[in-house]
């Protein structure tokens, strides 16, 4: 802990966590976090995983378009794109 | 701890232009905006109705309205971010279709709050990933990622793997961004919990694992 801030209790990282991951977080709320992080392993692996979690799907290729479905999905979108402007 | 590396789509500062042209009439423009975003909206898609066929309906089905709505877009926003927003309706539509007897919407199973509480913490294997081959690696996150509300899914989708910002993806969900955080929160910390059993360090025997299960 550093003089006068104020202990960070498991909850309320918690709460904070997303920000955290994310990086959108002011200053001197990182650094209480970070000090919380030190001595709280619980935390520390809850944070590590999240992110690894994050990580994995981030870079899986799961749900990947396969070349030749996209080429007859886009055939298929632009021609039903014409058909419809004629209509207009 | 570094933060995450959001991946996101490219900010391309012609699309306004494509957009433009396409409004014109101009379909060879239209057809840029298509090869520029159809892998996103297939995935998006894919992750949020769970099935192929239909997933295949809504890349059709969300290109096609973009272009016939092509005036009512205002350009306030960027383009993807509108075509996000046509794809989840289109998908949720799907969803509701497959079950008939229950209303679907981005508000289902999502209303308790002590999910957020990590039942079990076990660290991870160094690399938990190598632990399976690729395509059982994919069967599991595929099957974990289905066990989530589609709530919490579509928003993990759009934040986490499409690198949408947390005001874009609140736009697209028509959500407020505290909305979003917290679903954001509980949907990263159910994943978690869920691949524990598949990547924790008990698990990290050194061999490749040929079975999931």
């Amino acid at each position: 802990m550093h003089p006068g801030r104020q202990e960070v209790k498991c909850a309320e990282f918690l709460k904070e966590l997303t920000d955290y991951l994310d990086g959108v977080i002011d200053d001197r709320t990182r650094a209480e976090l970070e000090d919380h992080l030190h001595w709280c392993h619980k935390c520390y692996v809850v944070v590590s995983t999240t992110k690894h979690t994050i990580e994995i799907y981030r870079d899986s290729q799961l749900y990947e378009l396969p070349e030749d479905l996209r080429g007859r999905l886009r055939q298929a979108i632009m021609t039903k794109c014409a058909a419809s402007k004629k209509k207009h | 701890m570094p933060p995450i590396q959001s991946k996101g789509v490219e900010t391309v500062s012609d699309e306004l232009a494509l957009v433009r042209a396409a409004k014109r009439g101009d379909m060879g423009a239209f057809e840029q905006l298509v090869k520029r975003y159809d892998r996103n909206i297939f995935r998006i898609a894919q992750h949020i109705t769970q099935n192929r066929e239909d997933a295949e309906d809504v890349v059709q089905d969300a290109f096609l309205k973009s272009f016939q709505n092509l005036e009512q877009f205002q350009e306030q926003s960027k383009f993807y971010t509108w075509l996000v927003r046509i794809a989840v309706n289109e998908s949720l539509m799907k969803l509701r279709k497959r079950r008939t007897a229950k209303t679907v919407s981005l508000d289902e199973d999502v209303q308790t709050e002590d999910d957020a509480v990590p039942r079990e913490v076990a660290d991870w294997a160094p690399n938990p990933e190598q632990l399976y081959k690729q395509e059982e690696l994919r069967e599991i996150l595929s099957r974990t990622i289905q066990g989530l509300p589609s709530g919490f899914r579509t928003v993990f989708v759009l934040r986490d793997v499409e690198g949408l910002s947390t005001e874009e993806t609140a736009e697209a969900l028509d959500l407020s961004v505290p909305a979003v955080k917290s679903r954001l929160l509980r949907a990263r910390l159910q994943l978690r919990e869920r691949l524990n059993k598949y990547f924790r360090k008990s698990n990290a025997s050194g061999e490749t694992r040929s079975e999931v299960r």
